[in-house]
């Protein structure tokens, strides 16, 4: 439906145009831009996923563990002085690339509730790799002193910098998924995810398609995972767990599945949550859980759903 | 046909000696038919006599045990599914297999893609080629479904979601459709259309038609071959199959042949 990818799209400027404009609108203060990051981080990731996920029906739950490679390639670079985004950046996007294309290659092959099952275990195996990686900070993770240089200068160490970098990234995230999903490949993609016999039946071999649809997802992860290292200045195994990877799952869920605006949506109302509702009670687990399970009942299509923007 | 034209029509699908067991059941015991250009072919048999594993052996979905399928002078018995489409066998299924979510064009476009070309493209919307949505309009009006070209195509009445199926075949420039009941659930009204449809489809493409629909498959095929317990227990012309005492005896209990 035209209308409803054009309300998607509408949503998804608004929202970008927000992210820019609030630094100058007096949420310029350090714990405004903190939260920012981590939104806007995520809500990439979420992107990423909700393309493997909508678009090519690929519910990954070890989507985690792409972007903690690409965290731990700041970390491990890091610890051998390697710190100029010219070299950690294509080591990062090889690196979640490979990671993305060895493990897809098997997981690919299986579908449903196998693929949910051979992805957490992947993810789970980068995890405990990360822990066993005592060079690199093991189970306590890694500090980053120094966030990566950018051709030697200390540009990201700017929070402004910063900001308009990780919205610049999630930008490009959007405009990737979004061209992918229209292109001939996503076509491909979506009919697979739809109706895989039809797929076949006019001529298309799922595999390779679903495959690299997967290795697409994880690089782009990855690269949100260089982002969350430089935001948190720190890097731990639990990036790669499940809990993690539930997590962006149920962003992309509670956004709203099938529309890449419902992926921004989610990441941004799940990070503001789980940050206020801290200060509420200690408890706020007990009252998080509850909401997001309501959430999900009652808000059919998700945010973007209820928001209008009809599915694709 | 005359002597020459004998030579001409040389089979463009020969099944030879196709066999399948489940267990101690033989589903497809010895089967070998062959369908000529421009032909319809029509398969018929009881339930349970092995016509659908017949078609998924020669669609590419289950492997045979022994046998060969011949497609255009090529063994592609041992082929996928999507290989098979690509060489010029297309298939529509017995129960209706759409792309719900998708608009009647881009269900028919994309058949059309996989014949066009490369889909490992990146860049441009596939929504905005128009030579796919040229060949996808094409096909549509073939079956009769231009008007409802942008509908969704899980809204489609179910008559029009077999004519979108047959339209997907189409697209996919087939030398061979292989209908899997074509006409199954369709209301009278529907299934005349089908039949007209099929009747002028039939000097184009060879067609290779299951069918229970005893009216249609006397007034369309050209030759018929019955299967009974996996076996072809009769094969010939809709004349010679309408006077055959096998077949009778297949079907007795069953449904009458019309006369």
């Amino acid at each position: 439906m035209p209308r409803g990818l054009k309300l998607d799209t509408l949503l998804t400027l608004l929202v970008l145009l927000a992210l820019a404009a609030a630094p100058l609108l007096g949420f310029g203060a350090n714990h405004y831009m903190t939260l920012f990051a981590r939104m806007m981080i995520f809500a990439a990731a979420a992107l990423s996923l909700s393309f493997l996920v909508g678009g090519a029906g690929l519910a990954s739950l070890g989507h985690a563990a792409a972007m903690g490679v690409g965290a731990y390639a700041v970390a491990i670079l890091d610890a051998h002085r390697v710190t100029d985004m010219t070299t950690v950046l294509p080591v990062a996007i090889l690196a979640s690339a490979l990671f993305s294309l060895l493990t897809g290659a098997i997981a690919v092959r299986t579908e449903g509730v196998n693929f949910i099952m051979i992805t957490l275990a992947f993810g789970q195996m980068a995890f405990f790799t990360a822990s066993s990686l005592s060079a690199y900070g093991g189970d306590d993770g890694y500090t980053l002193y120094d966030r990566t240089e950018l051709l030697g200068s200390r540009l990201l160490e700017s929070r402004l910098f910063f900001h308009y970098l990780c919205l610049g990234f999630l930008l490009f995230c959007w405009g990737m998924c979004a061209m992918l999903l229209a292109s001939r490949f996503g076509r491909v993609l979506r009919a697979t995810r739809e109706n895989a016999l039809r797929a076949q039946a006019v001529g298309f071999a799922p595999y390779p398609y679903r495959l690299l649809a997967y290795v697409i997802g994880g690089t782009l992860a990855g690269l949100a995972g260089v982002l969350f290292a430089n935001a948190s200045e720190f890097i731990a195994p639990a990036y790669m767990g499940w809990q993690r990877s539930g997590e962006l799952i149920f962003m992309v869920i509670l956004g709203g599945l099938g529309r890449l605006s419902g992926a921004i949506l989610g990441a941004i109302v799940f990070v503001l949550l789980e940050t206020w509702l801290p200060n509420i009670t200690t408890h706020w687990k007990m009252i998080f859980g509850p909401i997001l399970i309501l959430a999900v009942i009652f808000m059919r299509g998700g945010l973007s759903g209820v928001l209008g923007a009809r599915r694709g | 046909m005359g002597f020459w034209g004998r030579a001409v029509a040389e089979a463009l699908l020969s099944i030879q000696g196709l066999r399948k067991h489940y267990g101690g059941l033989a589903v497809t015991n010895d089967v070998s038919l062959d369908v000529r250009p421009g032909e319809i072919h029509a398969l018929i048999g009881p339930n349970g006599a092995g016509k659908t594993t017949l078609i998924h052996q020669i669609s590419g979905t289950v492997t045979p045990d022994a046998g060969r399928v011949v497609f255009a002078d090529a063994d592609i018995t041992r082929l996928s599914l999507p290989r098979r489409v690509q060489a010029g066998l297309a298939r529509s299924f017995q129960i209706t297999s759409i792309i719900a979510g998708f608009s009647v064009l881009e269900n028919v476009a994309l058949a059309a893609q996989a014949k066009s070309g490369s889909s490992f493209r990146f860049f441009r919307p596939a929504a905005r080629e128009e030579k796919l949505n040229a060949t996808a309009r094409n096909a549509l009006a073939e079956v009769g479904l231009a008007e409802r070209a942008n509908a969704i195509a899980g809204a489609l009445s179910h008559g029009e979601k077999r004519a979108l199926e047959i339209a997907i075949a189409l697209a996919s420039a087939p030398r061979l459709l292989l209908l899997d009941e074509p006409l199954a659930g369709a209301g009278p009204e529907e299934t005349e259309k089908l039949i007209a449809l099929l009747r002028r489809l039939k000097a184009r493409y060879a067609i290779l038609l299951v069918e229970h629909d005893m009216q249609a498959v006397f007034a369309l095929a050209d030759r018929i071959s019955v299967l009974a317990e996996g076996r072809i227990i009769a094969s010939g012309s809709t004349a010679e199959i309408r006077a055959s005492a096998e077949v009778r005896a297949a079907y007795l209990g069953d449904e009458d042949l019309p006369c």
